[in-house]
This record gives C-alpha cells, sequence and structure tokens, in this order.
C-alpha cells in the first residue's frame, strides 16, 4: 500500500517516504462545483518532518489543509494519517492551526486550549489541567492561563491557538498561514518559537505559507504548489542544519530556487 | 515586552472597574488615562445623575403649568397631588396588592414566554427543517399587536391569571425567539469548523461554542421580552381585572381621577425601568466581562 506511493512521490523524497510517512497523499482531486481545486496532488510526510507548502494565491493550498483536517468529506483519491482515510477518523489525528486564531472571545487562554484536548480526556481531570498548563507554558503564555482573548495581542493569540492544536498531540500538526496577519518583527519572533516546539515535542508539521523566505527557513522540505487546478510543480529539500541564519547563502540560494519554482 | 504592555493595560482596567465607573466609561477611561497623568474630572463621576435633570425640569414646569391654570386640575393634577394619591395608597396599603399581583403576572408571564422562546429559538436555530416549518408562522404572528390577542384569550381562558398570564407570554416569547434563533444561526462559521477539526461531538460543540457564543443574543431578547411583557401586562389588566396596576389605571379613568392615572402610569414608568436595569445588568455581567 504505501509502497504505491514511494512509487509516485518524488524521487527527492524517497529517503523521506521509506519509512511508513505519517501523512500520505496519493492523486488527491477536489473540486467546489464546477471549478477543480485540486489535481492530482501527491504528498508523503515522514514522522517528524517539517514540510512547507507553498504556492500562489488560488493555487488550493488552503483546499488541501482543508482535506488534510477533515473538513471536507467530498474529494477524489486517497488520504491518509497513520494509515487510516481522513474520512474514516484519520483526520482525528490531526491538529489545525488556521489563519486567523479562530479563539473563543468568552473563554480564558486554559479553556481556549483545552478544546484542542482529545473526545475521551475529561477537560475538567487534574491530568488534563497540567497537561494544558503545560501546553500553556510551552506557548511562552505562562501567567496568562486566565486572560482572555481580547486581551492579548495577535501574536499571542495565535500561539494559544498553536497550544491548543498541540493539545490534541496529534500525528500531525497542519498550519494555514499561521504568520501572515503578524508585523513583520513578531512573524520572526513566532517563526523561531514555532521551530523550538516543533524540536522539543518532535510533531510532525505541514506549513502552509505564501511566504517564501518563511518556508526555506523553517522546513525540511518545501513543497511548491501551483497551477490552476492546483498541482505539486516541484519539492525542493532544504538540508541545512538549525540554527539557520536568514540571510545564509545557500538558505538564500534555495529561496531563489523556490521563487524561481513558483514562476515568479 | 509586549507581555508587559498588556499587563499594564490589564491592570488600569481593573483599577477603572473598582470605581464603578459605567462599563462605556471605564473603556474610555482606561484610554484618555494613558494620555497623561492628569486625573479625570470629577465631573464624570457626576454624569449619571445629568440624566436626571430634564424630568426634574419638566415635574417644575409641570407644576407651574397647574399651578397657573395653563392644564385644569381635573385634567392633570399638580405633581404633589399625584405623590400625595401615591402616598396615600401605598400607606393605607392598597397599592401593595395592586404591585404585588402585576409583578406576579409579569414574572410569570415573561418566564413562561422566555422559556418558549428558548426551547423555539435554540429548535430553530439549530435543524433548518424546524426553521422552514415554524420561522414564516411565528414570523407573522409577531406583527399582531398585544391588543388584539386580548378578545381570543378572554373568550379562551375566561378573565382569570391564565389569561393575563399567557397574554404576557405571548409578548415575552418573540424576542426571545427571534434573537435567539438568529444568534444561534449566526454562531461564527470559523469557529463551528475549529469544533469539528477538534471532534468536539455535537453536544460538546453545542455546550461550548454555539451556546455561548449565542447568550449575548439571547440576552438582548430577554431585554426585550421583559419590556413586551410590562406592554402586554396593561393590555391584559386594563381589560380584564379587578387588581394590578394597569386596573387601578383605568379604575382612575371610571372615578375621573387623574391623579390616580398619571401615578399608575408613573408606576409603570418605574417599574419597568427597574426591570430593563435589572436585566441589562445581568448582561453586562454575563457578556461586558
Amino acid at each position: 500500500m504505501s509502497s504505491d506511493a514511494d512509487a509516485d512521490a518524488p524521487s527527492s523524497e524517497a529517503a523521506a517516504a521509506s519509512s511508513d510517512p505519517v501523512l500520505a497523499v496519493d492523486g488527491l482531486r477536489k473540486r467546489y462545483d464546477d471549478t477543480v481545486a485540486l489535481d492530482g496532488v501527491d504528498l508523503a510526510v515522514a514522522d517528524g518532518e517539517f514540510v512547507a507548502v507553498v504556492g500562489p494565491s488560488g493555487c488550493g493550498k488552503s483546499t488541501l489543509l482543508r482535506v488534510l483536517s477533515g473538513l471536507e468529506a467530498e474529494f477524489g483519491g486517497r488520504v491518509a494519517v497513520d494509515g487510516t482515510d481522513v474520512r474514516d477518523g484519520g483526520s482525528d489525528a490531526v491538529g489545525m492551526v488556521f489563519q486567523e486564531p479562530r479563539l473563543l472571545d468568552w473563554a480564558d487562554v486554559r479553556e481556549n486550549v483545552a478544546v484542542g484536548l482529545p473526545a475521551d480526556v475529561d477537560p475538567d481531570s487534574p491530568g488534563a489541567r497540567e497537561r494544558v498548563d503545560d501546553l500553556i507554558e510551552t506557548v511562552g503564555l505562562g501567567g496568562f492561563a486566565e486572560s482572555r482573548p481580547d486581551e492579548l495581542s495577535g501574536g499571542m493569540a495565535q500561539r494559544v491557538s498553536l497550544a491548543r492544536g498541540l493539545a490534541y498531540d496529534p500525528s500531525v500538526l497542519l498550519l494555514d498561514e499561521p504568520f501572515s496577519a503578524l508585523d513583520r518583527l513578531t512573524k520572526a519572533d513566532q517563526q523561531d518559537h514555532l521551530l523550538n516546539v516543533w524540536e522539543a515535542r518532535g510533531t510532525t508539521i505541514v506549513l502552509v505559507t505564501h511566504d517564501v523566505e518563511e518556508a526555506v527557513y523553517l522546513a525540511d522540505r518545501v513543497v511548491v504548489l501551483g497551477g490552476q487546478p492546483g498541482t505539486v510543480e516541484s519539492v525542493v529539500d532544504v538540508d541545512i542544519d538549525r540554527p539557520r541564519e536568514r540571510a545564509d547563502a545557500e538558505l538564500v540560494a534555495l529561496r531563489r530556487e523556490v521563487t524561481a519554482a513558483l514562476g515568479r | 515586552m509586549a507581555a508587559d504592555t498588556r499587563r499594564e493595560s490589564d491592570v488600569s482596567r481593573e483599577s477603572d472597574a473598582g470605581r464603578g465607573s459605567a462599563a462605556g466609561g471605564a473603556a474610555r477611561g482606561a484610554e484618555s488615562r494613558e494620555l497623561g497623568p492628569l486625573p479625570l474630572p470629577a465631573a464624570s463621576r457626576f454624569r449619571p445623575f445629568l440624566g436626571l435633570l430634564v424630568p426634574v425640569a419638566l415635574v417644575l414646569v409641570w407644576h407651574v403649568a397647574v399651578a397657573t391654570g395653563v392644564f385644569a386640575a381635573h385634567q392633570l393634577p399638580a405633581p404633589l397631588r399625584v405623590a400625595e394619591t401615591l402616598y396615600g395608597l401605598a400607606a393605607s396599603g392598597e397599592l401593595w396588592g395592586h404591585v404585588a399581583i402585576t409583578l406576579q403576572r409579569v414574572v410569570l408571564g415573561a418566564g413562561l414566554g422566555i422559556g418558549v422562546g428558548i426551547l423555539f429559538g435554540t429548535a430553530t436555530g439549530l435543524s433548518r427543517a424546524a426553521s422552514d416549518l415554524l420561522d414564516p408562522l411565528l414570523q407573522s404572528l409577531k406583527n399582531i399587536p398585544s391588543l388584539a390577542w386580548v378578545p381570543l384569550f378572554l373568550l379562551w381562558f375566561g378573565i382569570g391569571e391564565s389569561a393575563k398570564v399567557l397574554l404576557i407570554a405571548v409578548g415575552a416569547f418573540f424576542p426571545v425567539y427571534l434573537n435567539l434563533s438568529t444568534g444561534i444561526a449566526a454562531v461564527d462559521e470559523e469557529l463551528l469548523e475549529v469544533a469539528e477539526v477538534y471532534d468536539l461531538d455535537r453536544a460538546e460543540s453545542l455546550r461550548r461554542v454555539v451556546f455561548p457564543a449565542a447568550l449575548p443574543s439571547l440576552l438582548v431578547g430577554i431585554r426585550g421580552g421583559v419590556g413586551l411583557a410590562w406592554m402586554f401586562v396593561v393590555a391584559a389588566e386594563l381589560i380584564a381585572a379587578s387588581q394590578g396596576i394597569g386596573f387601578l389605571l383605568s379604575d382612575g379613568r371610571t372615578l375621573a381621577r387623574p391623579d390616580i392615572i398619571v401615578g399608575s402610569i408613573l408606576l409603570f414608568a418605574f417599574l419597568g425601568n427597574c426591570s430593563d436595569v435589572a436585566v441589562k445588568e445581568v448582561k453586562n455581567r454575563v457578556v461586558g466581562r
């Protein structure tokens, strides 16, 4: 089953896909009424990998994440998390950080993070509470557990959303342009913060972004989506040790490569 | 750094709340105080009393108009006369009987109307089918004036308490139903997606997302419902009652006692206002934190 996926996958990711991928996308086709949004997307993400998906507006990046997170029930092809189709509960193992924080205004940070706890965990149990407080600490919001969303800055709110995504202890954490609404400095901080969390927890991450610099700086592998309907145009490996320098010559060269693949 | 400034603004917000100023005033206060060390002018403390100026002036004008004969005393009694009448009724104990029965009707009727409104509002807000079935009917029924129901309710339920309570319930029902139904249906699609991604089941997503999100709408509806309950209690008591403020009002007309009429109107204004302020206070506590 997974060998089929390997055969279709671009050669550059053969190493990553040689073990069973956490996330496997084969020939994904998604249409909205008459518009085909995605046509034949293949993607395999290995355990603990950080993959960035870049593409121009309207190439179906967000649609891809919506399919992966189980928000779209109708699509063609196969999408599986931990070997389970997302339509058969595979999406349960997925956490999602949306472009906007999407927090519950009336609930404090602790309650918002607890929304992400798995269904079988009683949010009022001491264990759950400890886990939530631990996550709030992890995303650097210690002391804000009782704050409400309107008391937080945009970057802080987005970190609550990140903690909520991690509360699930997901096999794959999906992030949909999570930093696009932030100013440049905050964005850089949040990116480093995400890297720290990823390194500390070893969560598999798929990050969708339109920011090439962000993609190359953060990811192990950059998948370039393009065309209409969207397909995988190319895959660029970023074999640079972390911590990375944003101005590193190699990184800048890769940035050019990705930008070129985007056709810009 | 961002964290620190946040904390500071929290502190200033708290101290504002401690001063007991109105919610809107507190928010503005926090802003203007960040501009400089100058304390707020003391005038803001008297702002709530500004609203009393015009009524007090009106009462003075009223008094002068009656005293100088602009209005005949049998049409409009002097303010002091009205106060005396109310005091007399209160002292004799007659007033409390009227007030108590009216309050009882309003509380029972509004309670019933709000309860049924919550039931129907939730059903139509959550279910497309329920909305398609019920909403057109309820939307047209809401346009029936309160007085139009009275003869029918008298016919159906007699002149007892149930007719009045049910009539008031009809009044209180619609604002609650309309606001809650819209409020639930309008819950942010984005939040529902969050509930879906994190696999909250139907009950959990209602409890943790939908109902809290619709709570402000419900409270707006309840405020409107309580207001209408007061409108409807007058309709009920004017036409068929032997006790209650509305009865007092019509009794004043029968006895050609304008002081009783004006006194009853003022009582309605006072009690209606008290209940509105109370509901508003609850609403601000729950929502406006």
